[in-house]
């Protein structure tokens, strides 16, 4: 069935698609905190204030835009959009601090984003702890407890890390289960579906035929997508590549059953599309730890992440691909997708009708 | 139920047997597309279902041709139950639906090929049967068979419905929306097909077509009103027919609904066709010629319909 390639537009979409989603995904929606803007009220007019706000100015992660003269004027600031964070000093900074005399700084966050405002927040923090510790240099050993907090796998916190292996995850989804669950309710729609079953073929033989070049397309872009996020997008491979491939086969595979169920159900093409939009996209993106982590969900909710393929996927390919795991870390994640790819194959195929 | 079991003794060469089929479809309006539904078509026959759209002929193609499953009754082809053996039956029979059932995308040339493998045999071992076909389409072999015209796409479905020689060809409606001169052309494959032992049935909404086949069966409204050789059902019209001409032939037949001693009038093509109550033939309206005529099959199905319905 090489039917696909006279719909050259689909073909193209389907292996473009992905990567252009993934670019656009990887590059636009991080999480990361770059050049956020921030002004400065700053009392003291010290030469340890200032060299505390060149500081906080001179690295990746903040950028000075305005510098206060008076309190009333942050109100404005944040109104304008202006910044993102207010940085107040006291004006005892300048007396206290070269004393090593405690002080007290305040910050104003904007917290619209929370997730936003509290890695400002602790950001700020990180890099008081610096100045403090430039400031008292060799000088003396401090007696305090340093708390130091290593990001695991992901040094630079990098958002990207989180979602390419999702977006991965999703991607195949969208290939796989809606473009199967299409084609074949096209061939419900156009009638060549009436023909085909007039005919002795066997109902099982109908439907992988329809899956198989969905599937080579899929690992085509599933290829496509891990180039990408090496080359383009600067994610490290850690893992074993031939584990992502299979554990990358039992997700298509699955999500190709998922396919197919639809398509048993599915009478024209918009069925299957709002079927397959509804039914595997939301799911595939909500519940399965790609934007919101399921431990925070109400208890049916993550229950119900439990039957979403995408969430084991993306599970798994995150331990790969990211942490460098082997196949141990990933043994229940990969027993769930072939299991859950059987049970999907055997039930759309005892589904699949005989006759009209 | 006796009686049917007795005729099929009677009448060995039967191959398509229907016994009381019913079906309708449930929905928001229940609509009954098939009330119980009797049928012999003989070994060899071309059998055509005459009827209007939405008369039923399209379900009754589905159920025979194993894709549907009746509500009642029963049905068998060549002996084989539609609904037990419906495997067996789909190798040996050719289907072709009413709406055109190609591949669009793919070219002429790969239809056939896909269907040829569909059926597990090739083009080559069937050629003979369908070479006076495809004869007039190979020029377009290569074209696209979304881009052929309406007799050519017929011709395509029918070589496609035929790439395994089967040797029974149900065809719906194969002539709707084809233009006359590829009508006739595939009415005459048809015929050719019959030469070749094929059994065929054939629906059609076209009466004119109805003269072409060895029995017709006229239905109407799910129900089957008379089976029988076209020359037959002619032959069986009651009453004497006469058309009649008038410069405004609707207001004739408006004047001759009104009057009493008319049974049946009813426009036909550029005429007004009428059947007189008795003798009486009367009629109140200024400068009209009157003739007597020879029932066609329309006058028939015409005249079977008012039946029912009375």
């Amino acid at each position: 069935m090489f039917h696909i390639v006279r719909d050259p537009l689909t073909l193209t979409i389907m292996i473009i698609l992905p990567i252009l989603l993934l670019l656009i995904l990887g590059f636009a929606i991080s999480t990361e905190i770059r050049n956020t803007p921030f002004v400065v009220f700053d009392q003291s007019r010290s030469a340890a204030s200032s060299k505390f706000i060149a500081k906080m100015d001179g690295n990746a992660y903040f950028t000075l835009v305005n510098a206060l003269s008076s309190e009333s004027d942050l109100e404005t600031a944040f109104h304008r959009g202006e910044c993102k964070l207010a940085l107040i000093l006291p004006a005892d900074f300048g007396d206290n601090v070269p004393y090593r005399e405690a002080v007290d700084i305040q910050l104003v966050v904007d917290a619209s984003d929370p997730n936003e405002g509290s890695t400002l927040v602790s950001y700020v923090q990180l890099i008081a702890a610096q100045y403090q510790k430039e400031l008292i240099g060799r000088a003396s050993a401090p007696d305090l407890i340093q708390i130091e907090t290593k990001m695991l796998y992901n040094p630079q916190m990098k958002g990207m890390y989180q979602i390419v292996p999702g977006m991965i995850g999703l991607i195949m989804m969208l290939i796989c289960a809606y473009m199967t669950s299409i084609s074949i309710a096209k061939e419900k729609e156009l009638g060549t579906m009436e023909i085909l079953l007039v005919s002795p073929l066997r109902p099982a033989l109908i439907i992988l035929a329809k899956a198989v070049p969905y599937l080579f397309i899929s690992l085509t872009d599933v290829a496509l997508s891990l180039l990408v996020a090496y080359f383009i997008l600067g994610i490290p491979i850690a893992g074993n590549i031939a584990l992502i491939v299979l554990l990358s086969l039992v997700y298509t595979l699955s999500a190709l059953a998922l396919g197919l169920l639809i398509s048993t159900v599915a009478e024209t093409q918009q069925e299957a599309m709002v079927l397959s939009g509804i039914g595997l996209m939301l799911p595939s993106m909500l519940l399965s730890n790609l934007i919101f982590p399921v431990e925070s969900m109400p208890i049916p909710l993550q229950a119900f992440s439990y039957i979403v393929p995408a969430r084991w996927y993306i599970d798994g390919l995150r331990d790969i691909m990211i942490k460098g795991l082997g196949f141990k870390a990933i043994v229940l994640d990969f027993f769930i997708l072939l299991s859950m790819c059987f049970l999907l194959f055997f039930v759309s195929i005892k589904k699949f009708k005989n006759r009209l | 139920m006796a009686m049917w079991i007795l005729n099929d003794l009677l009448n060995m060469k039967s191959i398509i047997s229907i016994h009381h089929v019913s079906k309708s479809y449930e929905g928001r309006t229940p609509v009954t597309a098939l009330q119980d539904i009797s049928l012999q078509i003989n070994k060899g026959e071309l059998f055509g279902l005459i009827g209007p759209d939405g008369a039923g002929k399209t379900s009754l193609f589905r159920i025979l041709t194993t894709l549907l499953l009746a509500d009642l009754g029963n049905a068998s082809i060549d002996g084989m139950d539609v609904v037990k053996d419906f495997r067996k039956i789909r190798m040996y029979i050719g289907y072709m639906p009413g709406r055109f059932s190609l591949y669009q995308d793919l070219t002429v040339e790969e239809n056939l090929k896909f269907f040829a493998d569909v059926f597990n045999t090739t083009i080559a071992a069937n050629y003979d049967m369908i070479s006076p076909i495809y004869g007039q389409l190979a020029p377009f072999k290569n074209r696209r068979a979304g881009k052929l015209s309406g007799g050519m796409k017929q011709k395509l479905a029918l070589c496609c419905a035929l790439i395994h020689k089967p040797y029974i060809l149900f065809l719906d409606e194969p002539t709707t929306g084809v233009d006359p001169v590829s009508r006739k052309e595939f009415w005459q494959m048809l015929r050719a097909l019959k030469e070749q032992n094929i059994t065929i049935m054939v629906s059609t909404p076209y009466m004119d077509e109805a003269a072409l086949c060895d029995r017709i069966a006229l239905i109407q409204a799910g129900k089957i009103m008379q089976v029988d050789a076209p020359a037959q059902v002619i032959a069986n019209y009651p009453f004497r027919l006469y058309k009649a001409k008038a410069s405004n032939n609707y207001r004739l037949l408006e004047t001759v609904k009104e009057q009493d001693n008319i049974l049946l009038s009813y426009i036909s093509g550029d005429q007004v066709r009428l059947v007189f109550k008795e003798n009486d033939r009367r009629i109140d309206f200024p400068g009209i010629e009157l003739e007597e005529v020879e029932p066609t099959i329309e006058d028939c199905f015409i005249q079977l319909m008012k039946n029912e319905s009375d």
